[in-house]
């Protein structure tokens, strides 16, 4: 698999939220995703960097423009520097939220794209990575 | 700070949303939408989202709490012109809009709350009868 482009978006505001789901929006034009798979990963995007900021304090995501032979894809690393999560799994189900939210982003970003992969450790931060293919 | 403006027409309150919502706007719509429905009596809300490009958890949360608020201030909610891609995205991510009726455009969401008003306003449906705010 190669990388063909690269960004990195800070995630330190509600504003840097916004601007997430617009370069995510760009990009996700630029490889050819149709309308439905655009707002699909635009939304799981809106869902990650939000708990980015939520939760993990803020942080940032790398935007690439991956191709695996001939299929293009954007993948999306949500990174941050805060507490982890210490249960993955309970942090996964659905309506499950230790804030006050509907619980629904983990599992909804998992389901709005094709790969989708957390790696989390309490008191060091959290990784989500996800692909979304043309 | 921007506010997104509300529009009364006759007993409904009608909101265009054509921004891409950050938070505080979206909380502020919430906030300024509660406080006219007390103000006025209205009994409908219509929320027209074509522009909007997604519905994420937030953005979802924030109508099902205007719709829950509305409810009890006797108002009832329709949520007109959502796009199909964002429909489809919705279900996915698993939201499920508690307490808001939907209709395909502003037309059929007025058609809806229209069944709602008191006889001797529903006459004067298409007129703007009260431009307030
Ligand atoms: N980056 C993160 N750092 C630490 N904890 C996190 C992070 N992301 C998610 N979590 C934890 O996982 C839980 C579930 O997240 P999820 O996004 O599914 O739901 P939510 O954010 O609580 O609600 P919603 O996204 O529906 O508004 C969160 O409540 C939080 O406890
Ligand atoms: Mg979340």
């Amino acid at each position: 698999m190669t990388v063909s482009k690269t960004e990195t978006i800070p995630v330190r505001s509600g504003d840097d939220v916004v601007r997430v789901r617009q370069r995510v929006r760009a990009l996700a034009i630029d490889i050819g995703l149709g309308l439905v798979d655009q707002t699909k990963i635009i939304t799981a995007a809106s869902e990650l960097a939000r708990n980015t900021l939520d939760y993990g304090g803020g942080g940032e995501v790398r935007a690439e423009i991956v191709q695996a032979g001939t299929r293009k894809g954007l993948r999306l690393t949500f990174e941050d520097q805060g507490p982890g999560i210490v249960d993955i799994e309970q942090a996964m189900t659905d309506h499950y939220t230790s804030g006050k939210g509907l619980g629904l982003g983990l599992g909804g970003a998992k389901r709005l794209s094709n790969e989708f992969q957390i790696e989390s450790s309490p008191g060091v931060g959290t990784r989500v990575m996800i692909t979304r293919w043309k | 700070m921007d506010r997104i403006p509300i529009l009364k027409l006759g007993g409904t309150l009608i909101v265009t949303i054509q921004v891409d919502m950050h938070d505080r706007l979206a909380l502020a719509l919430e906030e300024d939408l509660t406080a006219m429905i007390a103000r006025t009596g209205a009994r409908g809300v219509l929320i027209e989202i074509s522009a909007l490009e997604i519905v994420d958890s937030f953005i979802g949360r924030m109508l099902v709490s205007i719709a829950a608020v509305s409810r009890v201030l006797d108002a009832e909610t329709v949520l007109a012109g959502m796009r199909p891609a964002v429909a489809i995205t919705l279900v996915e991510l698993g939201l499920e809009l508690t307490g808001i009726r939907t209709a395909l455009n502003v037309e059929r969401g007025m058609a809806l709350l229209k069944a709602r008003l008191p006889e001797d306003r529903a006459g004067h449906w298409s007129e703007r009868d009260g431009l307030e705010d």
